[in-house]
C-alpha cells in the first residue's frame, strides 16, 4: 500500500516474473489475440509490443491513485471494473491525438495499434492484477512494465517461429490457424524452462 | 431465418470459439476443469445475454459515433453486477476464476455481438441470439474442459477416474496444453467443414469488433495472404 516499502530486491523479483515466469501470453493466456493476429511480421510485432508497453504504464499509472485515492476512500471499489476500462480507452484515445498532432512521425509507427489496445484484456488485466495483489505505486509500474516487456518478448519470438511455420506443410485441416496454436504451444513450454530461476534469484 | 435456426447457428455454423475465432483469453484459461468451464460460460452467456437486450433496445438512441465506448460502459455495468453475485454467493468459483471474471469486459465475443447483431436486430432476436452464442461458447469451454481435465487431472467434475488417474499427462493442464487442444479442436472442426465441401474459414478479421480500426493496421494484409 502506500506506505509501503519499496525493496530494490522486490522490484527485480516483480520484473523477472512478469517477463519470464508469468509471462502474461504464455502463461496467463493475456492479449491472445494480438499474440496470433499480429505476430506474423517482426516489425508489425515490435511495433504493437511497444505500443502495448507504453499504454500499460501509462494506465497503471493513471488507475493506482484512481483505485486508492478515489474509489476506495469513497467505498466505490466495485466500481473498479467500469472506471478502469473507461480510463484506458480514454487514455488511449488521449494518447492517439496527442501524438498525431505533436510526434507524427511515432502516430505513423504506432498509431495503427493503439485503438486495438482499448479492447485488449492484457491492459485492463496488468491494472486489475496490480490491485489485486496491493502492489505499491513502484511495483505497480515495475509489474506493468515487466508485463508488456514479457509481452514484447513471446510476440518477437513468436514471430521468428511464424516465419518458419510458412514454409511447413501440415496436413490440411491443420492449415492456418490450428498449426499456428501447436506452435504457440511448444514456445510456451519452452517457458517453463524459467520456472526455477525466481527462487534461486537471490540465492 | 427462424427462431430455432437463429438458436443453433450460434453452437455449431457460427460457433464463437472454433469458428468465428472470438473469446479466446478466456476459452484458453478456464479450461483447466469442467467446474471452472461451466462457471465462465455460464457468468459470460449472463452478461451477453443483457447486453445484446440491453443494447438492441437501445439502438436507436445511442449516436452510432460513439457507440463502442456506450456498448463498453454498459458491458461493464453487468459484468460488475455479475461479478458481485458470483462473489456473494459462489466465492470458490471466484476464487477458481479470478481475474478471468472482471474480464469479461474486453471479451470480444460480447462486444463482436453487440456490434454484429444487436445493434441491427430486434430485442426478441438478439436475445435468441445471445442464447445460441453463449451456449456455444460453454459447450465449446465444457468440451476442451473435458479434455483438459480427463487426461491431464485423470478426472471429470472432481470425480477420479480409475485408470487414467495413474497415468495423467499433467501439461494437459498447464498452458501449452491449453494451446495445444484449442489447436486440435479448431482442427476437427476445420476437417468437418472440408468434408461437407463448405470452404475453411482463416483467421478472419471480420468477426473482430476492432476490425475497422485495425483494417490499417495488419489485419488488411493477414485477410490478403489468407485469400492467396
Amino acid at each position: 500500500m502506500a506506505g509501503h516499502i519499496v525493496s530494490f530486491k522486490g522490484c527485480i523479483v516483480i520484473l523477472m516474473s512478469a517477463v519470464l515466469v508469468n509471462n502474461y501470453v504464455l502463461s496467463k493466456f493475456l492479449g491472445i489475440c494480438p499474440f496470433l493476429g499480429v505476430s506474423k511480421k517482426l516489425d508489425q510485432a515490435t511495433g504493437m509490443s511497444i505500443a502495448v508497453i507504453f499504454v500499460m504504464l501509462l494506465a497503471t499509472a493513471v488507475t493506482w491513485p484512481i483505485q486508492h485515492y478515489l474509489l476506495d476512500p469513497n467505498g466505490l471499489g466495485y466500481m473498479q471494473t467500469v472506471v478502469f476500462i473507461l480510463v484506458i480507452a480514454t487514455l488511449v484515445q488521449f494518447v492517439e491525438i496527442v501524438l498525431k498532432k505533436y510526434i507524427p512521425g511515432l502516430h505513423a509507427s504506432l498509431g495503427v495499434y493503439l485503438p486495438l489496445i482499448t479492447t485488449n484484456c492484457a491492459v485492463l488485466g496488468v491494472t486489475i492484477l496490480n490491485i489485486d495483489e496491493s502492489y505499491s505505486f513502484i511495483e505497480s509500474l515495475v509489474n506493468a512494465f515487466g508485463s508488456g516487456l514479457g509481452f514484447l518478448l513471446a510476440m518477437v519470438l513468436f514471430a521468428g517461429v511464424r516465419s518458419r511455420l510458412e514454409s511447413g506443410d501440415p496436413p490440411e485441416a491443420f492449415k492456418g490457424l490450428p498449426i499456428t496454436l501447436i506452435a504457440a504451444s511448444i514456445v510456451s513450454v519452452s517457458f517453463f524452462g524459467f520456472a526455477g530461476i525466481i527462487e534461486n534469484l537471490f540465492a | 431465418m427462424t427462431k430455432l435456426d437463429n438458436f443453433t447457428k450460434g453452437i455449431i455454423r457460427e460457433n464463437p470459439v472454433l469458428v468465428l475465432v472470438l473469446g479466446t483469453c478466456p476459452t484458453l484459461a478456464t479450461s483447466t476443469q469442467t467446474s471452472n468451464a461451466i462457471g465462465m460460460g455460464a457468468a459470460a452467456t449472463i452478461v451477453l445475454l443483457c447486453s445484446n437486450a440491453a443494447i438492441s433496445a437501445l439502438r436507436k438512441v445511442i449516436p452510432d459515433k460513439v457507440r463502442i465506448p456506450c456498448y463498453i460502459v454498459l458491458i461493464a455495468a453487468f459484468v460488475t453486477i455479475v461479478q458481485m453475485l458470483v462473489k456473494a454467493f459462489a466465492p470458490s468459483l471466484n476464487e477458481a476464476l479470478g481475474i478471468y471474471l472482471p474480464l469479461i469486459v474486453v471479451n470480444c465475443i460480447i462486444l463482436g455481438r453487440a456490434e454484429m447483431y444487436a445493434n441491427k436486430n430486434t430485442v426478441g432476436d438478439s436475445v435468441v441470439d445471445a442464447l445460441g452464442m453463449g451456449v456455444g461458447f460453454t459447450l465449446t469451454l465444457f468440451v476442451m474442459a473435458s479434455i483438459r481435465e480427463i487426461f491431464g487431472s485423470g478426472a471429470w467434475f472432481g470425480m477420479a477416474i480409475p485408470f487414467l488417474q495413474n497415468f495423467k499427462i499433467s501439461i494437459m493442464t498447464l498452458a501449452p496444453g491449453g494451446f495445444f487442444v484449442f489447436g486440435c479442436l479448431i482442427a476437427v472442426v476445420n476437417r468437418i467443414m472440408m468434408k461437407k465441401g463448405k470452404p475453411r474459414r482463416s483467421l478472419g478479421c471480420k468477426s473482430c469488433p476492432c476490425a475497422e480500426a485495425c483494417g490499417k493496421a495488419s489485419c488488411e494484409t493477414e485477410g490478403k495472404g489468407a485469400e492467396a
